[in-house]
Formats: C-alpha cells, structure tokens, sequence
C-alpha cells in the first residue's frame, strides 16, 4: 500500500484479517461517489467487500447496515428542507417491510441450498449491466446534445398511463399525486426484496420509478426515497443480524466512517464539475465492476469442490 | 497481536491404580500416558496457527523392545464434532453452479496427528480402520437421507479430507512424536490459524511390534479471547441487541457526519 506501516484488523464475524486503510479508503471512495451524485452506494460497496474476500452473506448483511448511515443524513436534510412525502414513504416502508422480510427468507433458503454466493453475483452482474448501460446511454445522448448546442431538459412527466388505472387510489399531498397504493406497495416491497437480498438501499431503482411510474415530482423524490432505505435497511439489518448473524459491526463501523468523510466532499467536488462527463464515468465505473462479477462466474474454480459448516448446527 | 499459547507440559505423575490395572494383564503391562499443562488455551484474534506440544510417558516399557524402537505413539488432538456439506460444481450455461451435495454428520472440525513413523509402517491398515485412527481412517458418516447415490457417496467421501487438508484443518506429521528418554515422549501437533473453538480430545495410542495395546486421553478447552471475540458471542447469543445495536451505531454516524460537516 506504499505505507510505511499496515494496520490489521480482525473482523470477528467475516472471520479474516483486513487492512483497515483498504477498507476505510474503500468507503471513502464510495462515499465520495455516492456524495458527488447522490446514490447510496449500498451496490458498489458489496461487491467491493466480495472482490475483497469478505465472504458474500457478511457482504450483503454489512452492505445494508452501512447504507443506514449515509441514507439517514440525508433524510434528515429532506425531511427539514420539508422535501419529504412522509405519507408515501410510509407506505412504501410498509411494502419495503414486507419484501425484506420474504427477502430474509430466500436468502436463508439459498444459503441452505448453497446457492447465495451465485444468486447474488448475477443479481449483481444483472442490475449492474442494466444499470451501468442505462447511464453511460443516457450520459453520452446528453453530452451530444450538449454539443449540438441543445439544451439538455428532463423529459416532461406526460400522460397518466396504467398505473393511474389501478383501484384503492390514495391522496397524498405532499407529493401532490391521487394514485392507487398498489403500485406504491409493490415497488416498496420489490425494493425491499433487494436490500435484504444484495445489501443494497435500492435508490438507484427506486428513483427513476418512483419519477415514471409514479410521476413523483422531482423535488420529493430524492427525500422520499431516502426515508423508505433507512427504515428497511435497518430492518434488513436486525432480521440479518437475528437470522444469519452476518452483520459485522467493525466492518460496518470502518466503511462508514469513511463513506460519511468521503461523501461530504463527493458532494462539495459535484457541485463545481460537469454532469454528464461525470455520470459517463460511474458508468464505466458500474459496468467494470459488473463485467468482473460476470468474469467469475464463468473462470473454472481452482477447486470444484468445496466444503461448508451445515447451518443447522452453528456453533454456539 | 501476537498470540501466546501455552506450552503443554507434561505429567508424568503416574497414577497407582493405573498400574495396578495394567499389572493384570501380564506382558501387557505398558502404559501410556499424556499430559497437558492447562485444560484451557485461550487464542486471540491474530492468532496465525502454531504448534502445540504434549508431553508424555510410556510407563513399563520393555527395554528390549525399546532399544530396537518396536514402540510406536500416534497422538491425536481431535476437535470438536460439527456437521458438514460438501459440494461439487458443475458447469450450467458456462456458469460454475453448486450442483451436487452430501451431507455429512460427526465430523471432527478439525484433526492433527503426529506420529513416531508413517503410519502404514507402524501396522495394518485394518488396525487403523478398527480405531478410526488417521485422516483416511476417520468414520465419515452421512447423513441419512444426506447423499444421491453410493457412488456419490464415494466420491464425496473421498473429498471431504482432502478438503480439510487443504485447509491445514487436517494435518497429520510422521515423525513428530520422539522418545526424549525411554520413557519421556514429545508430540508436536499443529494447531492451524482457523482452528475451531470448542472442546478438543486429545488421545495417545500405543503400538508394541504393530500390535495396538492401549489409548489415553485428555481433553483440551479452546477459546478465543480479545473483543472481536466479544463481539462474535454477543452476534450469536444476543443477535437482537447486536442488530438493534448496529443500526443506532448506523444513524449515530450519519448524524455525526452531518454535524461535523454542516453546510455553512
């Protein structure tokens, strides 16, 4: 690392040494990122934490409780900005409540049948391909506009399509929408679904469908949002904690000081550097991180077999 | 960080009845015994693995027999017992997926073994199956219900020490037991960095001409010591607290972070 000294440290539930500048840098330069374009950063940091030989289930649990913190700061910010819809973010915490919990019980279940490690890389490879390919699409349309002189202008949220159709339609007024509290409940509980199943506070999904299918106004969205993440990763992280006891508070610790140091100047650096230039980057970032995810699951494993501890007899 | 583990002296002291019981048995009447220091070994977090040494005595020994080195000791410390699956890969689609499983229940979670020679030239291989003694002689029993086929089964069977070799959870020195008299022993076992927390046994078997005569054992308390160890206990035995405990650690941060950067 080019220190003169390494500082070890022993994480007591991922159960390996690590070097706490790796770690605190890598929840730095998360954080700086997640501050700069204001994501969380939950589906950078587990797959870093997988690169870094923390085993996946410790990942994903951390993942979520590490989400907490950033997600909290800046719901507090929303919430006396007045730019949060307490309302629909409660009722999307309800569905996010739900989905967790259905989520818990998958992740136990693949744990038992040895597939965790494997579902949460292709989700991974998965949200990040789409994700990742969506921006850099999206960042260079822009950057010709940009050059072709145009203005660059966030399409209008048009017309009322189907999901203004469903029944059980719900007032909420800080929002300003009447919408039916379906939808609300399924994208609460699909995200759910995902923090406890990836470690993710799912803002990246939760943003874009939150400002289409919902037609949420810009201003609230973010807030709104960041309310729904820190109610149900803390949920996720108590159910991780109870069921699979794979929250590793030291680990979480490390990442989260970094992430909230590194935030406040990601932020600070966005403010005064180019939009699209910079998402085009993330991109690239998002898109590398899946293609080696991606890589894995295909390389043959040094050794076919593998031997684990059978869940239902932990150690005490 | 480094980690002490305590030498394991021995014991030589020789208990009466034990001889009395052996004097029955006539031209039988060796004993063997062995000795630990501490019943407790206590290991901190950075602990790399070491090696533990135990003492021990061979008592009555023909001296005979002794010069000609016809005595052997095999000294196994044996931890505790876990259930374990083992699986194997294959390809889907080009992807490396857990595909097939066995079960397996009882499974010392780890074994050292150290020896006077190599095993196969001490005595039969039927005798070391008979006493389940050795890496490839430990009883490996499935689950019922734990496995597809026998020969699934087989094959498994076969990878489950490989794989704790692998992970120095198995590890087993041929030459590690030597006679510092003729009748004062030294075993140098190695206890791997992941080695499992838990009682361990500890068990001496003596060999006279490749004839089994008798075993001794003594037991062994594990522990980790240090806070990360703390921290590990209060995930498993206090899991809600834990949980409830790292979401406050959680908002306590991103509350702080806020105060200590707060916008001018």
């Amino acid at each position: 690392m080019g220190l003169g000294f390494a500082l070890g440290i022993y994480l007591p539930i991922a159960e390996i040494s690590v070097n706490v500048f790796v770690l605190f840098f890598m929840g730095a330069a998360v954080g700086f990122l997640s501050g700069m374009f204001g994501v969380g950063g939950g589906f950078l940091i587990t797959p870093l934490l997988i690169f870094y030989n923390i085993p996946p289930a410790v990942a994903v649990a951390t993942g979520a409780n590490q989400v907490i913190a950033s997600s909290f700061s800046g719901a507090l910010t929303h919430f006396k900005r007045g730019t949060l819809d307490v309302k629909l973010g409660s009722l999307l915490v309800v569905g996010g409540i739900a989905g967790a919990a259905v989520g818990i019980y998958v992740f136990v279940l693949l744990r038992e049948l040895g597939q965790l490690d494997l579902i949460v890389s292709l989700l991974y490879v998965i949200f990040l391909s789409t994700v990742g390919g969506l921006m850099l699409y999206e960042s260079l349309q822009a950057m010709r506009r940009t050059r072709a002189g145009q203005l660059s202008n966030l399409k209008k949220p048009g017309q009322h399509n189907w999901v203004h159709r469903l029944p059980f339609k719900m007032r909420f007024r800080a929002s300003k929408i009447y919408v039916s509290i379906i939808p609300v409940l399924v994208l609460g509980g699909a995200i759910g679904f995902l923090s406890s199943i990836m470690g993710v506070g799912g803002g990246f999904i939760m943003v874009p469908a939150m400002i289409y299918l919902l037609k949420v106004p810009t201003n609230v969205v973010i807030g709104t949002s960041l309310y729904q993440i820190v109610f149900v990763t803390a949920f996720t992280t108590v159910m991780q904690a109870t069921t699979n006891q794979s929250v590793d508070i030291v680990l979480a610790m490390l990442l989260m000081t970094g992430g909230v140091i590194g935030a406040q100047y990601g932020a600070r650096v966005g403010q005064k550097l180019r939009g699209e230039q910079l998402r085009a980057l993330l991109a690239m970032l998002v898109l590398a991180v899946g293609l080696r995810l991606a890589i894995e699951l295909f390389v043959t494993p040094d050794d076919l077999y593998s031997i684990t501890v059978a869940l239902a007899t932990r150690a005490p | 960080m480094k980690t002490a583990v305590a030498a394991l002296i021995l014991i030589i002291a020789l208990a009466a009845a034990e001889q009395a019981r052996a004097q029955q048995l006539p031209g039988n009447r060796e004993t063997v015994e062995i000795g630990l220091s501490t019943d407790t070994i206590a290991i901190t977090s950075g602990f790399r693995g070491t090696d533990l040494t135990v003492f021990g005595a061979l008592d009555n020994a023909d001296p005979l027999i002794q010069r000609q080195g016809r005595y052997d000791i095999v000294v196994v410390l044996e931890g505790p017992e876990r259930d374990f699956v083992v699986r194997r890969k294959d390809r889907f689609f080009g992807i490396w997926v857990n595909a097939e499983s066995v079960s397996f229940q009882h499974i010392p979670a780890s074994y050292s073994l150290a020896s006077t020679r190599n095993l196969q030239d001490m005595t039969t291989p039927k005798i070391f199956s008979q006493l389940s003694l050795g890496v490839n002689n430990i009883y490996y029993e499935p689950m019922p219900d734990g496995f597809g086929s026998s020969e699934s089964l087989k094959e498994f069977t076969k990878e489950l020490p490989r794989l704790k070799l692998k992970q120095h959870l198995y590890n087993q020195r041929p030459g590690d037991v030597q006679f510092l008299s003729s009748t004062l022993f030294r075993a140098t076992l190695s206890l791997p960095a992941n080695v499992p927390v838990g009682k361990h046994i500890a068990r001496a078997y003596l060999f006279r001409n490749g004839e089994f005569l008798r075993e001794n054992a003594t037991s062994l308390n594990i522990v980790k010591a240090g806070l990360e160890f703390r921290i590990y206990r209060a995930a498993n035995q206090y899991s809600l607290l834990y949980g409830l405990f790292a979401v406050f650690l959680a908002v306590v941060t991103g509350w702080m972070g806020r105060l200590v950067f707060r916008k001018d």
